[in-house]
Protein backbone atom coordinates (compact mmCIF):
# COMPACT_ATOMS: atom_id res chain seq x y z
CA UNK A 1 0.00 0.00 0.00
CA UNK A 2 2.99 2.61 0.53
CA UNK A 3 4.56 1.76 -2.94
CA UNK A 4 5.47 4.90 -4.58
CA UNK A 5 6.68 4.86 -8.12
CA UNK A 6 9.73 7.09 -8.57
CA UNK A 7 7.70 9.90 -10.73
CA UNK A 8 4.90 10.78 -7.75
CA UNK A 9 5.63 11.48 -3.89
CA UNK A 10 4.04 13.08 -1.33
CA UNK A 11 5.46 14.27 1.68
CA UNK A 12 3.13 15.65 4.84
CA UNK A 13 4.33 15.86 8.40
CA UNK A 14 2.18 15.25 11.38
CA UNK A 15 3.91 17.74 13.72
CA UNK A 16 3.76 20.66 11.37
CA UNK A 17 0.82 20.32 8.87
CA UNK A 18 2.45 21.04 5.86
CA UNK A 19 2.20 19.11 2.88
CA UNK A 20 3.88 18.28 -0.37
CA UNK A 21 2.94 16.94 -3.41
CA UNK A 22 5.84 16.33 -6.07
CA UNK A 23 5.41 15.55 -9.49
CA UNK A 24 8.08 15.80 -12.01
CA UNK A 25 6.85 15.95 -15.51
CA UNK A 26 3.40 17.12 -14.66
CA UNK A 27 3.95 20.89 -15.88
CA UNK A 28 5.16 19.79 -19.61
CA UNK A 29 2.17 17.40 -19.92
CA UNK A 30 -0.20 20.07 -18.18
CA UNK A 31 1.20 22.64 -20.84
CA UNK A 32 0.62 20.61 -23.98
CA UNK A 33 -3.18 19.84 -22.57
CA UNK A 34 -3.98 23.13 -21.41
CA UNK A 35 -2.22 25.36 -24.55
CA UNK A 36 -5.26 24.99 -26.68
CA UNK A 37 -7.76 25.68 -24.04
CA UNK A 38 -9.06 29.15 -22.83
CA UNK A 39 -7.57 31.38 -20.64
CA UNK A 40 -8.68 31.46 -17.04
CA UNK A 41 -8.46 34.74 -15.09
CA UNK A 42 -8.39 33.81 -11.44
CA UNK A 43 -9.06 36.18 -8.97
CA UNK A 44 -6.48 35.82 -5.81
CA UNK A 45 -7.25 37.26 -2.75
CA UNK A 46 -4.48 36.72 -0.05
CA UNK A 47 -3.04 38.06 2.85
CA UNK A 48 0.72 37.70 3.21
CA UNK A 49 1.73 35.74 0.02
CA UNK A 50 4.12 38.30 -1.50
CA UNK A 51 5.69 38.49 1.67
CA UNK A 52 5.88 34.34 2.32
CA UNK A 53 7.49 34.59 -0.88
CA UNK A 54 5.11 31.94 -2.33
CA UNK A 55 3.62 34.51 -4.78
CA UNK A 56 5.94 33.03 -8.10
CA UNK A 57 4.66 29.34 -7.03
CA UNK A 58 1.18 30.56 -7.11
CA UNK A 59 1.69 32.35 -10.38
CA UNK A 60 3.82 29.40 -12.13
CA UNK A 61 0.58 26.65 -10.83
CA UNK A 62 -2.02 29.38 -12.71
CA UNK A 63 0.22 29.40 -15.70
CA UNK A 64 0.83 25.70 -15.69
CA UNK A 65 -3.55 25.25 -16.42
CA UNK A 66 -3.73 28.33 -18.65
CA UNK A 67 -4.61 30.68 -16.18
CA UNK A 68 -3.58 34.41 -15.13
CA UNK A 69 -4.24 35.25 -11.42
CA UNK A 70 -5.86 38.64 -11.26
CA UNK A 71 -6.21 41.25 -8.48
CA UNK A 72 -9.63 42.89 -8.46
CA UNK A 73 -9.94 46.41 -8.74
CA UNK A 74 -11.17 48.70 -5.48
CA UNK A 75 -11.20 51.83 -4.23
CA UNK A 76 -9.72 53.26 -0.96
CA UNK A 77 -13.33 53.91 0.23
CA UNK A 78 -14.31 50.58 -0.19
CA UNK A 79 -11.74 48.74 2.27
CA UNK A 80 -12.59 51.62 4.70
CA UNK A 81 -15.79 50.66 5.17
CA UNK A 82 -15.85 46.85 4.47
CA UNK A 83 -15.80 45.82 8.29
CA UNK A 84 -19.39 47.38 8.46
CA UNK A 85 -21.02 46.20 5.00
CA UNK A 86 -19.15 42.49 5.17
CA UNK A 87 -19.88 42.53 9.27
CA UNK A 88 -16.35 41.34 10.49
CA UNK A 89 -14.08 43.67 12.42
CA UNK A 90 -10.15 42.70 11.87
CA UNK A 91 -7.00 43.89 12.92
CA UNK A 92 -4.87 43.09 9.83
CA UNK A 93 -5.88 45.54 6.75
CA UNK A 94 -4.76 43.06 4.12
CA UNK A 95 -7.94 41.46 5.31
CA UNK A 96 -10.20 44.21 4.85
CA UNK A 97 -8.56 44.71 1.64
CA UNK A 98 -9.57 40.62 0.67
CA UNK A 99 -13.08 40.80 1.90
CA UNK A 100 -13.32 44.38 -0.35
CA UNK A 101 -11.93 42.04 -2.84
CA UNK A 102 -14.22 39.39 -2.80
CA UNK A 103 -17.33 42.64 -2.73
CA UNK A 104 -16.21 44.10 -5.86
CA UNK A 105 -16.70 40.60 -7.54
CA UNK A 106 -19.65 39.80 -5.83
CA UNK A 107 -21.18 43.34 -7.25
CA UNK A 108 -20.12 42.54 -10.42
CA UNK A 109 -17.47 45.41 -10.74
CA UNK A 110 -14.58 42.66 -11.58
CA UNK A 111 -15.51 40.00 -14.19
CA UNK A 112 -13.25 36.71 -13.12
CA UNK A 113 -13.92 32.66 -13.78
CA UNK A 114 -12.72 31.59 -10.51
CA UNK A 115 -11.40 32.86 -7.18
CA UNK A 116 -8.52 31.56 -5.22
CA UNK A 117 -8.38 32.83 -1.41
CA UNK A 118 -5.01 32.46 0.27
CA UNK A 119 -3.70 33.41 4.08
CA UNK A 120 -1.04 32.38 6.08
CA UNK A 121 -1.34 29.15 7.73
CA UNK A 122 -1.60 29.68 11.51
CA UNK A 123 -3.37 33.35 11.51
CA UNK A 124 -6.05 32.72 13.35
CA UNK A 125 -7.89 35.88 12.14
CA UNK A 126 -7.19 35.17 8.78
CA UNK A 127 -8.63 31.73 9.04
CA UNK A 128 -11.94 33.05 9.88
CA UNK A 129 -11.82 35.72 7.35
CA UNK A 130 -10.82 33.47 4.44
CA UNK A 131 -13.58 30.73 5.71
CA UNK A 132 -15.88 33.88 5.39
CA UNK A 133 -14.59 35.29 2.33
CA UNK A 134 -15.16 31.85 0.02
CA UNK A 135 -18.73 31.30 1.48
CA UNK A 136 -19.76 34.67 0.43
CA UNK A 137 -18.24 34.16 -3.29
CA UNK A 138 -19.90 30.86 -3.37
CA UNK A 139 -23.20 31.79 -2.17
CA UNK A 140 -23.29 34.55 -3.79
CA UNK A 141 -21.88 34.27 -7.26
CA UNK A 142 -21.74 30.55 -7.59
CA UNK A 143 -18.45 31.28 -9.39
CA UNK A 144 -15.62 28.34 -8.07
CA UNK A 145 -13.45 28.95 -5.22
CA UNK A 146 -10.72 27.27 -3.00
CA UNK A 147 -8.69 28.41 0.14
CA UNK A 148 -5.79 27.64 0.90
CA UNK A 149 -3.45 27.76 4.07
CA UNK A 150 0.09 28.81 3.34
CA UNK A 151 3.45 28.32 4.56
CA UNK A 152 7.38 29.33 2.73
CA UNK A 153 7.27 25.99 1.92
CA UNK A 154 4.15 25.59 -0.06
CA UNK A 155 5.19 25.13 -3.78
CA UNK A 156 3.57 25.22 -7.22
CA UNK A 157 3.38 21.54 -7.05
CA UNK A 158 1.15 21.70 -3.94
CA UNK A 159 -1.09 24.19 -5.81
CA UNK A 160 -1.44 22.23 -9.13
CA UNK A 161 -4.30 19.99 -8.35
CA UNK A 162 -6.27 22.56 -6.63
CA UNK A 163 -5.61 24.87 -9.45
CA UNK A 164 -6.22 22.42 -12.20
CA UNK A 165 -9.49 21.70 -10.23
CA UNK A 166 -10.70 25.30 -10.44
CA UNK A 167 -9.61 25.97 -13.68
CA UNK A 168 -11.73 22.50 -14.99
CA UNK A 169 -14.62 23.74 -13.10
CA UNK A 170 -14.40 27.26 -14.91
CA UNK A 171 -13.76 25.85 -17.83
CA UNK A 172 -15.68 22.32 -18.54
CA UNK A 173 -19.10 23.13 -17.00
CA UNK A 174 -20.69 21.35 -20.55
CA UNK A 175 -18.49 18.04 -19.74
CA UNK A 176 -19.22 17.98 -16.30
CA UNK A 177 -22.66 18.35 -16.36
CA UNK A 178 -22.75 14.63 -18.66
CA UNK A 179 -25.19 12.80 -16.46
CA UNK A 180 -24.92 9.17 -18.03
CA UNK A 181 -22.47 7.29 -19.91
CA UNK A 182 -22.59 6.48 -23.48
CA UNK A 183 -20.82 3.88 -25.96
CA UNK A 184 -17.75 1.92 -24.19
CA UNK A 185 -15.38 3.91 -22.82
CA UNK A 186 -12.89 3.72 -20.22
CA UNK A 187 -11.51 5.19 -17.22
CA UNK A 188 -8.40 4.60 -15.22
CA UNK A 189 -7.90 6.09 -11.70
CA UNK A 190 -3.91 5.59 -11.03
CA UNK A 191 -3.86 6.26 -7.29
CA UNK A 192 -0.92 6.68 -4.78
CA UNK A 193 -1.96 3.09 -3.73
CA UNK A 194 -3.95 1.35 -5.93
CA UNK A 195 -4.88 1.65 -9.51
CA UNK A 196 -8.04 0.97 -10.72
CA UNK A 197 -9.83 0.52 -14.01
CA UNK A 198 -13.27 0.64 -14.95
CA UNK A 199 -14.85 -0.31 -18.69
CA UNK A 200 -18.64 0.73 -19.54
CA UNK A 201 -21.22 0.48 -21.79
CA UNK A 202 -24.47 2.38 -22.46
CA UNK A 203 -24.46 3.69 -18.64
CA UNK A 204 -23.41 -0.08 -16.90
CA UNK A 205 -20.10 -0.91 -15.78
CA UNK A 206 -19.18 -4.06 -17.63
CA UNK A 207 -15.61 -4.40 -16.01
CA UNK A 208 -13.43 -3.66 -13.11
CA UNK A 209 -9.93 -3.99 -12.35
CA UNK A 210 -8.04 -2.99 -9.03
CA UNK A 211 -4.18 -3.64 -8.42
CA UNK A 212 -1.59 -2.15 -6.09
CA UNK A 213 -0.04 0.63 -7.54
CA UNK A 214 3.84 -0.54 -7.64
CA UNK A 215 5.10 1.31 -11.15
CA UNK A 216 2.72 3.35 -12.43
CA UNK A 217 2.61 2.51 -15.77
CA UNK A 218 2.96 -1.35 -15.74
CA UNK A 219 0.19 -1.09 -12.74
CA UNK A 220 -2.18 0.54 -15.26
CA UNK A 221 -1.83 -1.74 -18.07
CA UNK A 222 -2.34 -4.70 -15.43
CA UNK A 223 -5.30 -3.09 -13.88
CA UNK A 224 -6.92 -2.04 -17.52
CA UNK A 225 -6.41 -5.54 -19.28
CA UNK A 226 -8.36 -7.13 -15.84
CA UNK A 227 -11.10 -5.07 -16.75
CA UNK A 228 -10.81 -5.51 -20.82
CA UNK A 229 -10.73 -9.20 -19.65
CA UNK A 230 -13.61 -9.06 -17.58
CA UNK A 231 -15.78 -6.79 -19.89
CA UNK A 232 -14.81 -9.00 -22.89
CA UNK A 233 -13.07 -6.84 -25.26
CA UNK A 234 -10.00 -5.71 -26.60
CA UNK A 235 -8.44 -1.85 -26.64
CA UNK A 236 -9.32 -1.74 -29.94
CA UNK A 237 -12.85 -1.73 -28.83
CA UNK A 238 -13.21 1.40 -26.38
CA UNK A 239 -14.25 4.35 -28.02
CA UNK A 240 -12.66 7.17 -25.56
CA UNK A 241 -10.06 6.78 -22.35
CA UNK A 242 -10.18 8.93 -19.54
CA UNK A 243 -7.65 9.06 -16.86
CA UNK A 244 -7.35 10.58 -13.17
CA UNK A 245 -5.13 10.19 -10.23
CA UNK A 246 -1.79 10.86 -9.58
CA UNK A 247 -0.32 8.99 -12.52
CA UNK A 248 -2.84 10.27 -14.90
CA UNK A 249 -0.36 12.22 -16.86
CA UNK A 250 1.67 9.19 -17.64
CA UNK A 251 -0.62 6.82 -18.36
CA UNK A 252 -2.64 9.18 -20.60
CA UNK A 253 0.08 10.11 -22.50
CA UNK A 254 1.00 6.35 -22.57
CA UNK A 255 -2.34 5.05 -23.69
CA UNK A 256 -3.13 7.74 -25.60
CA UNK A 257 -6.39 9.08 -23.11
CA UNK A 258 -9.25 11.59 -24.58
CA UNK A 259 -9.45 13.09 -20.85
CA UNK A 260 -6.32 13.63 -18.35
CA UNK A 261 -7.87 14.69 -15.82
CA UNK A 262 -7.83 16.09 -11.77
CA UNK A 263 -9.43 13.38 -9.05
CA UNK A 264 -11.39 16.46 -7.82
CA UNK A 265 -13.65 16.98 -10.37
CA UNK A 266 -14.01 13.70 -11.87
CA UNK A 267 -14.64 11.85 -7.90
CA UNK A 268 -17.21 14.31 -7.56
CA UNK A 269 -18.71 12.96 -10.52
CA UNK A 270 -18.29 9.57 -10.26
CA UNK A 271 -19.32 9.81 -6.85
CA UNK A 272 -22.91 11.51 -7.46
CA UNK A 273 -22.93 9.33 -10.21
CA UNK A 274 -22.22 6.00 -8.10
CA UNK A 275 -25.02 7.08 -5.50
CA UNK A 276 -27.49 8.83 -7.73
CA UNK A 277 -27.44 11.84 -6.24
CA UNK A 278 -26.92 14.20 -9.48
CA UNK A 279 -29.02 17.34 -8.70
CA UNK A 280 -28.71 19.28 -6.00
CA UNK A 281 -26.07 19.85 -3.35
CA UNK A 282 -24.28 16.59 -2.09
CA UNK A 283 -20.58 16.80 -0.01
CA UNK A 284 -18.29 14.13 -0.99
CA UNK A 285 -15.26 12.80 1.25
CA UNK A 286 -12.45 10.83 -0.24
CA UNK A 287 -10.09 9.47 2.30
CA UNK A 288 -7.26 8.27 0.25
CA UNK A 289 -4.28 6.33 0.82
CA UNK A 290 -2.40 9.24 1.08
CA UNK A 291 -4.38 12.39 1.11
CA UNK A 292 -7.85 13.29 1.77
CA UNK A 293 -10.45 15.47 -0.77
CA UNK A 294 -13.67 17.24 0.79
CA UNK A 295 -15.61 18.46 -2.23
CA UNK A 296 -19.01 20.55 -1.88
CA UNK A 297 -20.99 19.60 -4.83
CA UNK A 298 -23.95 21.14 -6.67
CA UNK A 299 -25.55 19.37 -9.41
CA UNK A 300 -22.55 17.23 -9.82
CA UNK A 301 -19.77 20.14 -10.60
CA UNK A 302 -17.93 21.11 -7.60
CA UNK A 303 -18.04 24.57 -5.76
CA UNK A 304 -15.56 24.41 -2.66
CA UNK A 305 -13.33 21.70 -2.04
CA UNK A 306 -10.35 21.13 0.30
CA UNK A 307 -7.63 18.68 -0.37
CA UNK A 308 -4.97 18.11 2.79
CA UNK A 309 -2.26 15.77 3.28
CA UNK A 310 -2.53 17.33 5.99
CA UNK A 311 -1.06 14.32 8.22
CA UNK A 312 -0.92 11.14 7.27
CA UNK A 313 -2.80 10.13 10.11
CA UNK A 314 -5.69 11.11 8.81
CA UNK A 315 -5.16 8.49 5.91
CA UNK A 316 -5.73 5.41 4.43
CA UNK A 317 -2.06 4.29 5.43
CA UNK A 318 -3.01 5.02 9.32
CA UNK A 319 -5.91 2.33 9.24
CA UNK A 320 -3.51 0.27 7.25
CA UNK A 321 -0.82 0.24 10.03
CA UNK A 322 -3.60 -0.54 12.71
CA UNK A 323 -4.79 -3.52 10.43
CA UNK A 324 -1.32 -4.81 10.29
CA UNK A 325 -0.35 -4.49 14.25
CA UNK A 326 -3.48 -6.37 14.63
CA UNK A 327 -2.96 -8.88 12.80
CA UNK A 328 -6.12 -8.78 10.78
CA UNK A 329 -6.10 -7.52 6.60
CA UNK A 330 -7.66 -4.22 5.80
CA UNK A 331 -10.51 -5.62 4.75
CA UNK A 332 -10.85 -6.97 7.79
CA UNK A 333 -10.59 -4.14 10.07
CA UNK A 334 -13.94 -2.46 9.31
CA UNK A 335 -16.26 -5.31 10.17
CA UNK A 336 -13.88 -5.62 13.82
CA UNK A 337 -14.36 -1.73 13.99
CA UNK A 338 -18.59 -2.34 14.12
CA UNK A 339 -17.75 -4.74 16.90
CA UNK A 340 -15.48 -2.15 19.21
CA UNK A 341 -16.08 1.21 21.04
CA UNK A 342 -13.68 3.66 20.50
CA UNK A 343 -14.50 5.60 23.83
CA UNK A 344 -13.12 2.04 25.49
CA UNK A 345 -9.17 3.36 24.16
CA UNK A 346 -7.39 6.47 25.16
CA UNK A 347 -5.69 7.52 22.29
CA UNK A 348 -3.31 10.92 22.87
CA UNK A 349 -2.11 12.01 19.45
CA UNK A 350 -3.58 11.55 15.95
CA UNK A 351 -0.09 11.07 14.49
CA UNK A 352 0.75 7.97 12.57
CA UNK A 353 3.45 7.50 14.97
CA UNK A 354 2.61 8.37 18.34
CA UNK A 355 -1.22 7.34 17.32
CA UNK A 356 -0.50 4.11 16.60
CA UNK A 357 2.12 4.05 20.11
CA UNK A 358 -1.11 4.64 21.96
CA UNK A 359 -3.30 1.93 20.17
CA UNK A 360 -0.44 -0.49 21.23
CA UNK A 361 -0.51 0.87 25.25
CA UNK A 362 -3.73 0.06 24.81
CA UNK A 363 -3.87 -3.72 23.80
CA UNK A 364 -1.04 -3.71 25.97
CA UNK A 365 -3.47 -2.37 28.53
CA UNK A 366 -5.67 -5.18 28.29
CA UNK A 367 -8.31 -3.08 24.97
CA UNK A 368 -9.59 -5.89 22.88
CA UNK A 369 -8.90 -5.78 19.14
CA UNK A 370 -12.66 -4.38 17.93
CA UNK A 371 -12.18 -1.61 20.57
CA UNK A 372 -8.87 -0.86 18.94
CA UNK A 373 -10.21 -1.34 15.58
CA UNK A 374 -12.87 1.58 16.37
CA UNK A 375 -10.54 3.94 18.16
CA UNK A 376 -8.63 3.78 15.02
CA UNK A 377 -11.10 4.27 12.74
CA UNK A 378 -12.60 7.48 15.38
CA UNK A 379 -9.38 8.75 14.71
CA UNK A 380 -9.28 9.67 10.81
CA UNK A 381 -12.66 10.91 10.91
CA UNK A 382 -12.29 12.92 14.11
CA UNK A 383 -8.91 14.35 12.48
CA UNK A 384 -10.71 15.00 8.88
CA UNK A 385 -13.69 16.67 10.78
CA UNK A 386 -11.42 18.75 12.83
CA UNK A 387 -9.01 19.88 10.41
CA UNK A 388 -10.57 19.55 7.06
CA UNK A 389 -14.54 19.77 7.08
CA UNK A 390 -14.58 23.44 8.38
CA UNK A 391 -13.29 24.19 5.10
CA UNK A 392 -16.42 23.38 3.14
CA UNK A 393 -19.96 23.24 4.09
CA UNK A 394 -20.83 20.18 4.51
CA UNK A 395 -24.95 19.72 3.37
CA UNK A 396 -26.49 16.32 2.84
CA UNK A 397 -26.54 13.73 1.24
CA UNK A 398 -22.73 12.76 2.66
CA UNK A 399 -21.14 10.78 -0.10
CA UNK A 400 -18.07 8.42 0.99
CA UNK A 401 -16.17 7.29 -1.54
CA UNK A 402 -12.50 5.46 -2.13
CA UNK A 403 -11.83 2.40 -0.76
CA UNK A 404 -11.62 3.47 2.40
CA UNK A 405 -14.85 3.92 2.30
CA UNK A 406 -15.25 0.07 2.65
CA UNK A 407 -13.49 -0.13 5.89
CA UNK A 408 -17.42 -0.17 7.43
CA UNK A 409 -16.09 1.19 10.90
CA UNK A 410 -14.92 4.57 9.25
CA UNK A 411 -18.02 5.39 7.62
CA UNK A 412 -19.98 4.84 10.34
CA UNK A 413 -17.22 7.07 12.64
CA UNK A 414 -17.81 10.04 10.16
CA UNK A 415 -21.58 9.25 10.90
CA UNK A 416 -21.47 9.99 14.51
CA UNK A 417 -19.16 13.01 14.43
CA UNK A 418 -21.52 14.65 11.71
CA UNK A 419 -24.49 13.62 13.02
CA UNK A 420 -26.06 12.76 9.00
CA UNK A 421 -26.40 9.87 7.78
CA UNK A 422 -23.55 8.68 5.13
CA UNK A 423 -23.73 7.01 1.97
CA UNK A 424 -21.25 4.69 0.74
CA UNK A 425 -22.27 3.93 -3.16
CA UNK A 426 -21.94 0.66 -4.76
CA UNK A 427 -17.77 0.32 -6.17
CA UNK A 428 -16.94 3.43 -3.86
CA UNK A 429 -13.19 2.31 -4.64
CA UNK A 430 -13.32 2.30 -8.44
CA UNK A 431 -15.40 6.23 -8.07
CA UNK A 432 -12.34 7.70 -9.63
CA UNK A 433 -12.01 5.12 -12.65
CA UNK A 434 -16.05 5.65 -13.17
CA UNK A 435 -15.98 9.30 -13.32
CA UNK A 436 -13.30 9.11 -15.88
CA UNK A 437 -15.17 6.65 -17.89
CA UNK A 438 -18.52 8.95 -17.87
CA UNK A 439 -16.59 12.27 -19.00
CA UNK A 440 -14.37 10.16 -20.96
CA UNK A 441 -17.82 9.51 -23.46
CA UNK A 442 -18.04 13.03 -23.86
CA UNK A 443 -14.76 12.70 -25.96
CA UNK A 444 -16.75 10.35 -28.36
CA UNK A 445 -17.65 12.40 -31.01
CA UNK A 446 -14.39 14.33 -31.14
CA UNK B 1 19.61 60.49 13.76
CA UNK B 2 18.36 57.38 12.21
CA UNK B 3 14.33 57.42 13.04
CA UNK B 4 12.06 54.03 12.43
CA UNK B 5 8.79 54.51 10.92
CA UNK B 6 6.06 52.86 11.50
CA UNK B 7 3.92 52.30 9.05
CA UNK B 8 7.12 51.97 7.86
CA UNK B 9 6.04 52.82 4.66
CA UNK B 10 3.94 55.94 5.26
CA UNK B 11 5.28 58.47 2.54
CA UNK B 12 4.29 61.14 5.29
CA UNK B 13 6.24 59.90 8.19
CA UNK B 14 9.23 59.55 5.89
CA UNK B 15 8.74 62.86 4.66
CA UNK B 16 8.62 64.66 8.09
CA UNK B 17 11.52 63.01 9.47
CA UNK B 18 13.69 64.06 6.29
CA UNK B 19 12.66 67.08 6.79
CA UNK B 20 13.91 67.61 10.21
CA UNK B 21 17.35 66.55 9.58
CA UNK B 22 17.19 62.67 10.51
CA UNK B 23 17.72 59.91 8.06
CA UNK B 24 14.01 57.93 7.78
CA UNK B 25 14.38 54.41 8.03
CA UNK B 26 11.81 52.62 5.37
CA UNK B 27 10.96 49.47 4.03
CA UNK B 28 10.86 50.81 0.80
CA UNK B 29 15.05 51.29 1.30
CA UNK B 30 14.89 47.59 1.35
CA UNK B 31 13.00 46.62 -1.09
CA UNK B 32 14.73 48.65 -3.25
CA UNK B 33 17.71 46.44 -1.96
CA UNK B 34 15.95 43.70 -3.55
CA UNK B 35 14.12 44.25 -6.82
CA UNK B 36 17.65 46.37 -7.51
CA UNK B 37 19.51 42.96 -7.32
CA UNK B 38 20.45 40.83 -9.90
CA UNK B 39 18.09 38.54 -11.14
CA UNK B 40 14.51 38.56 -10.44
CA UNK B 41 13.43 35.26 -8.79
CA UNK B 42 10.06 36.07 -7.31
CA UNK B 43 7.61 39.09 -8.52
CA UNK B 44 6.73 41.83 -7.31
CA UNK B 45 8.93 42.32 -4.58
CA UNK B 46 11.02 39.36 -4.83
CA UNK B 47 10.71 38.21 -1.46
CA UNK B 48 11.63 34.55 -1.90
CA UNK B 49 10.63 31.06 0.73
CA UNK B 50 14.14 31.88 1.58
CA UNK B 51 13.26 35.19 3.52
CA UNK B 52 10.71 34.28 6.29
CA UNK B 53 13.65 32.37 6.89
CA UNK B 54 15.42 35.45 8.32
CA UNK B 55 12.84 36.17 10.11
CA UNK B 56 12.89 33.30 12.85
CA UNK B 57 15.45 35.26 14.58
CA UNK B 58 12.21 37.07 15.71
CA UNK B 59 9.40 34.70 15.49
CA UNK B 60 9.15 31.02 15.66
CA UNK B 61 8.36 28.30 12.86
CA UNK B 62 4.06 28.45 14.14
CA UNK B 63 4.20 32.38 13.92
CA UNK B 64 2.65 32.78 10.04
CA UNK B 65 4.92 33.00 7.42
CA UNK B 66 3.59 36.58 6.20
CA UNK B 67 4.27 37.79 9.58
CA UNK B 68 8.50 36.15 9.50
CA UNK B 69 8.56 37.38 6.01
CA UNK B 70 7.91 40.63 6.61
CA UNK B 71 10.07 40.62 9.55
CA UNK B 72 13.15 39.65 7.49
CA UNK B 73 12.58 43.09 5.85
CA UNK B 74 12.54 44.70 8.88
CA UNK B 75 15.65 43.45 10.45
CA UNK B 76 18.28 45.66 8.83
CA UNK B 77 15.64 48.94 9.95
CA UNK B 78 15.07 47.40 13.28
CA UNK B 79 19.07 46.86 14.17
CA UNK B 80 19.67 50.46 12.83
CA UNK B 81 17.14 52.39 14.81
CA UNK B 82 18.02 55.29 17.30
CA UNK B 83 14.37 56.32 17.85
CA UNK B 84 11.05 55.80 16.59
CA UNK B 85 7.38 57.13 15.52
CA UNK B 86 4.49 55.05 15.92
CA UNK B 87 1.06 55.56 14.35
CA UNK B 88 -1.57 53.73 15.72
CA UNK B 89 -4.80 52.62 13.46
CA UNK B 90 -3.92 54.37 10.34
CA UNK B 91 -5.81 54.54 7.22
CA UNK B 92 -4.70 52.72 4.49
CA UNK B 93 -3.33 55.65 2.37
CA UNK B 94 -1.37 56.64 4.90
CA UNK B 95 0.73 53.52 5.35
CA UNK B 96 0.25 49.76 6.11
CA UNK B 97 1.68 46.79 6.93
CA UNK B 98 -1.05 44.89 6.47
CA UNK B 99 -0.69 42.66 9.11
CA UNK B 100 -1.72 43.20 12.96
CA UNK B 101 0.39 40.58 14.05
CA UNK B 102 3.64 42.06 12.64
CA UNK B 103 2.09 45.73 14.05
CA UNK B 104 2.15 43.94 17.32
CA UNK B 105 5.83 42.32 17.22
CA UNK B 106 7.77 45.24 15.97
CA UNK B 107 5.73 47.93 18.86
CA UNK B 108 7.16 44.85 20.86
CA UNK B 109 10.55 45.19 19.94
CA UNK B 110 11.40 48.73 19.51
CA UNK B 111 10.05 49.06 23.32
CA UNK B 112 12.83 46.81 24.18
CA UNK B 113 15.26 48.86 22.88
CA UNK B 114 15.15 51.44 25.19
CA UNK B 115 15.67 54.26 22.22
CA UNK B 116 13.20 57.40 21.86
CA UNK B 117 9.51 56.09 20.89
CA UNK B 118 6.81 58.71 19.93
CA UNK B 119 3.34 56.89 19.83
CA UNK B 120 0.71 58.49 18.29
CA UNK B 121 -3.26 57.51 17.73
CA UNK B 122 -4.11 58.44 13.46
CA UNK B 123 -6.17 61.74 13.80
CA UNK B 124 -9.53 61.73 12.83
CA UNK B 125 -10.40 65.59 13.06
CA UNK B 126 -8.89 68.37 11.46
CA UNK B 127 -7.84 69.69 14.82
CA UNK B 128 -6.45 66.26 16.04
CA UNK B 129 -4.38 66.24 12.75
CA UNK B 130 -2.74 69.87 13.64
CA UNK B 131 -1.54 68.58 16.73
CA UNK B 132 -0.38 64.79 15.64
CA UNK B 133 1.78 67.07 13.19
CA UNK B 134 2.84 69.40 15.97
CA UNK B 135 3.49 66.38 18.29
CA UNK B 136 5.94 64.90 15.76
CA UNK B 137 7.63 67.72 14.82
CA UNK B 138 8.43 69.00 18.72
CA UNK B 139 9.61 65.23 18.69
CA UNK B 140 11.96 65.32 15.97
CA UNK B 141 13.07 68.83 16.90
CA UNK B 142 14.38 67.03 20.42
CA UNK B 143 16.16 64.72 18.75
CA UNK B 144 19.86 65.38 17.69
CA UNK B 145 20.34 66.05 13.84
CA UNK B 146 21.96 63.32 12.03
CA UNK B 147 25.30 65.24 11.05
CA UNK B 148 25.92 65.92 15.09
CA UNK B 149 25.51 62.02 15.23
CA UNK B 150 28.06 61.19 13.33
Amino acid sequence: MSVQDDNISQKSCAGCGEEKEIAPGIGHALKKITATENLVRVAQLSCGAEYSGIQDEIDSAAKQVNAIMVYPEIDIADVESIEEEFGLKVASPDLRLMMARAKSIVTGKVHVDAVFVATCFRCAEAAIVRSEVRRYIHEKTGIPVISYSFTERTTAATLLTRMEALTTTARRKSLLAREKQTGLTAGIDSGSTTTKAIIMKDNVIIGKGWVPTIKVIESAEEAFNNAMKEAGITRSDIQALGTTGYGRFLIGEHLKADLMQEEITVNSKGAVYLADKQKGVATVLDIGGMDNKAISVTDGIPGMFTMGGICAGASGRFLEMTAKRLGVSITELGSLALKGKASNVKMNSYCIVFGIQSLVNSLAGGSTPEDVAAAACHSVAEQLFEQQLQEVDVKEPVIMVGGTALIEGLPKAVEELLKVKVIVPPNAQYIGAVGAALLASGFINK
Amino acid sequence: MKVFIYPTNSLILYDMVERFGHEPLAIMQEIGKKVRSQGLDSPPMNITPEDPKFGLKYAAVEVPAGVRGRMSLLDPLLTKAEAAIIVNDPVISFGCMGCARTNELVNFLLRGKKIPILKLDYPSTEEDAKLFVYKISEFLKSLKPAEENK
